[in-house]
């Protein structure tokens, strides 16, 4: 069973048992136009909520990815280093950034759900 | 800037980048399109392989009436040798001989006015200060109202031939008057991304009708500033408020080919002497970082030992080159191609080398003779 979450910061987090997947959202990956490069952490990390993360650029500029929640790096996305653009083609899915192990649960059930990232969206 | 006010202007063709769906940001006092739905690569891609569309009203021309070659007071260019039919490049030079801004003069063939245009965010200062110089001699009457077209690519000739007589006969930086889509226009054979192509100047009120009609053709796309910003660099043109400023004078440039020959022998611009004399302290080079990151506008330059040899001017990606790419200004000890650098991008040092610009030829339509 498997949890979406969404941050202020427009990345979406999947939580599959004690393993998370991050990305951005199809909204980030629109706003940012075609993304060229992307820089993803090493297994091993450790990253604290709202910490840098990742890099990401489009030819427009470069933005930072904060980790949504707290956790230890499992896996960084190495395929987005040479295919950037699968950041614009599946955000959601083939375009994912990093999984993260030992999330902190506490942090992830006050990030928005669905409905609420919606609004928020919405709203902008 | 038009800092005066916070209500931005807006081209003629306004509710043409709305209805194409471009998306509007301010630029230079302007509501301008950054791009349109096709996105910042794509636009860039097609302009090189068939044609684009710019829009560029919001670059300021006018027209110099008097003793067109007193202009030869504000800018190193030669102006008294430009013949009838011919455009020209050339620098707007302070008191102090630094770039006040760079700008394009033409001479219609059979009149007496030069057209000129210069850039948006310094268009009312450039006429103000022309005229302030050359009182009593020469006058620039602003003609903000007019509409700037580009059509640029490999196919503008084939395109633009099928609304306006005699484009196609024209070579690099020949200018006529003609008529595009049935709208009297200017038509020069120049442009800002390095590849084939035109300058169309209109009346405002035609620019809807001829931006339709070159539209309409299968080949032509609209493409908004940022895909004009990514062929620029690649091209290894100069973008003024960024590569050059008044802080820069034409030799640190690498613009000394603005000068006209009789103007370097007789050094009889503002500063003349000491910027033909040489040996400035910083060059501007084009830079290719290693590896896939693009270094930004603003980032530091370092020697191999750390030391800060300068900054980046303009960078970003280049959709043609596949790569990344950068111009900035280095000590002139690090300027000659393939010296090794680092890029300081996110505190972290990227391995690049000083590259010859144009970093993708320029595929101008030269003249044969």
């Amino acid at each position: 069973m498997s949890e979406v979450r969404y941050t202020d910061q427009h990345e979406w987090i999947r939580l599959d048992g004690d393993e998370a997947t991050v990305g951005i959202t199809k909204y980030a990956a629109e706003s940012l136009g075609d993304v060229v490069f992307v820089e993803v952490p090493a297994s091993g990390k450790a990253l604290t909520a709202g910490g840098e993360a990742a890099v990401v650029e489009s030819v427009k500029a470069a933005s930072d990815i904060y980790a949504p929640v707290s956790g230890t790096v499992s896996a960084g996305n190495g395929a987005l280093e040479k295919e950037p653009s699968k950041v614009n083609d599946d955000p959601e899915g083939e375009g994912w950034f990093f999984k993260l192990t030992g999330v902190n649960k506490d942090e992830f059930g006050k990030l928005m759900d669905a409905a609420a990232y919606a609004k928020f969206v919405e709203s902008l | 800037m038009n800092a005066a006010t916070d209500t931005l202007l807006r081209t003629p063709l306004y509710a043409l980048h709305l209805e194409l769906g471009g998306k509007m940001v301010p630029f230079a006092g302007y509501e301008m399109p950054v791009q349109y739905p096709a996105g910042i690569l794509k636009e860039h891609l097609h302009t090189r392989a068939q044609a684009g569309l710019f829009d560029v009203s919001h670059m300021g021309q006018g027209f110099l009436s008097g003793d067109g070659n007193a202009l030869e007071r504000v800018t190193p260019a030669d102006v008294a040798g430009l013949k009838p039919g011919m455009q020209r490049y050339g620098l707007l030079l302070t008191p102090d001989g630094t770039i006040r801004d760079d700008f394009m003069f033409s001479r219609l063939a059979g009149e007496d006015d030069l057209y000129l245009v210069v850039n948006a965010g310094t268009k009312e200062g450039d006429f103000a200060y022309i005229n302030e110089t050359l009182k009593g001699t020469a006058q620039v009457t602003p003609r903000f109202d007019r509409a700037l077209l580009a059509l640029q690519g490999p196919a503008a000739e084939a395109v633009l031939a099928r609304h306006a007589p005699g484009v196609a006969a024209l070579t690099f930086m020949q200018v006529i008057r003609t008529t595009v889509a049935g709208a009297p226009a200017i038509v020069s054979r120049t442009g800002y991304t390095g590849e084939d192509g035109y300058e169309i100047s209109i009346e405002g009120a035609d620019a809807e009708k001829v931006a339709r009609a070159l539209l309409g053709e299968a080949e032509v796309l609209p493409i908004g500033l940022g895909a004009r910003d990514s062929l620029r660099l690649e091209a290894g043109l100069c973008l003024y408020g960024h590569d050059i400023d008044d802080s820069i004078n034409p030799a640190e440039a690498g613009l000394l080919w603005s000068i006209g020959k009789r103007r370097k022998e007789a050094r009889d611009f503002p500063d003349g002497e000491r910027i033909m004399a040489g040996g400035f302290a910083k060059k501007l080079v084009g830079i290719l970082p290693e590896g896939r990151a693009p270094a930004r506008e603003g980032a530091e330059i370092a020697d191999k030992s750390g030391r800060v040899i300068g900054k980046v001017t303009s960078g970003g990606f280049g959709p043609s080159l596949n790569a990344p790419l950068a111009m900035g200004y280095v000590e002139t000890a690090f300027a000659a191609p393939g010296t090794p650098l680092d890029l300081m991008v996110r505190g972290k040092p990227l391995p690049a080398a000083v590259a010859p610009m144009p970093f993708v030829p320029h595929k101008y339509r030269r003249s044969k003779i």
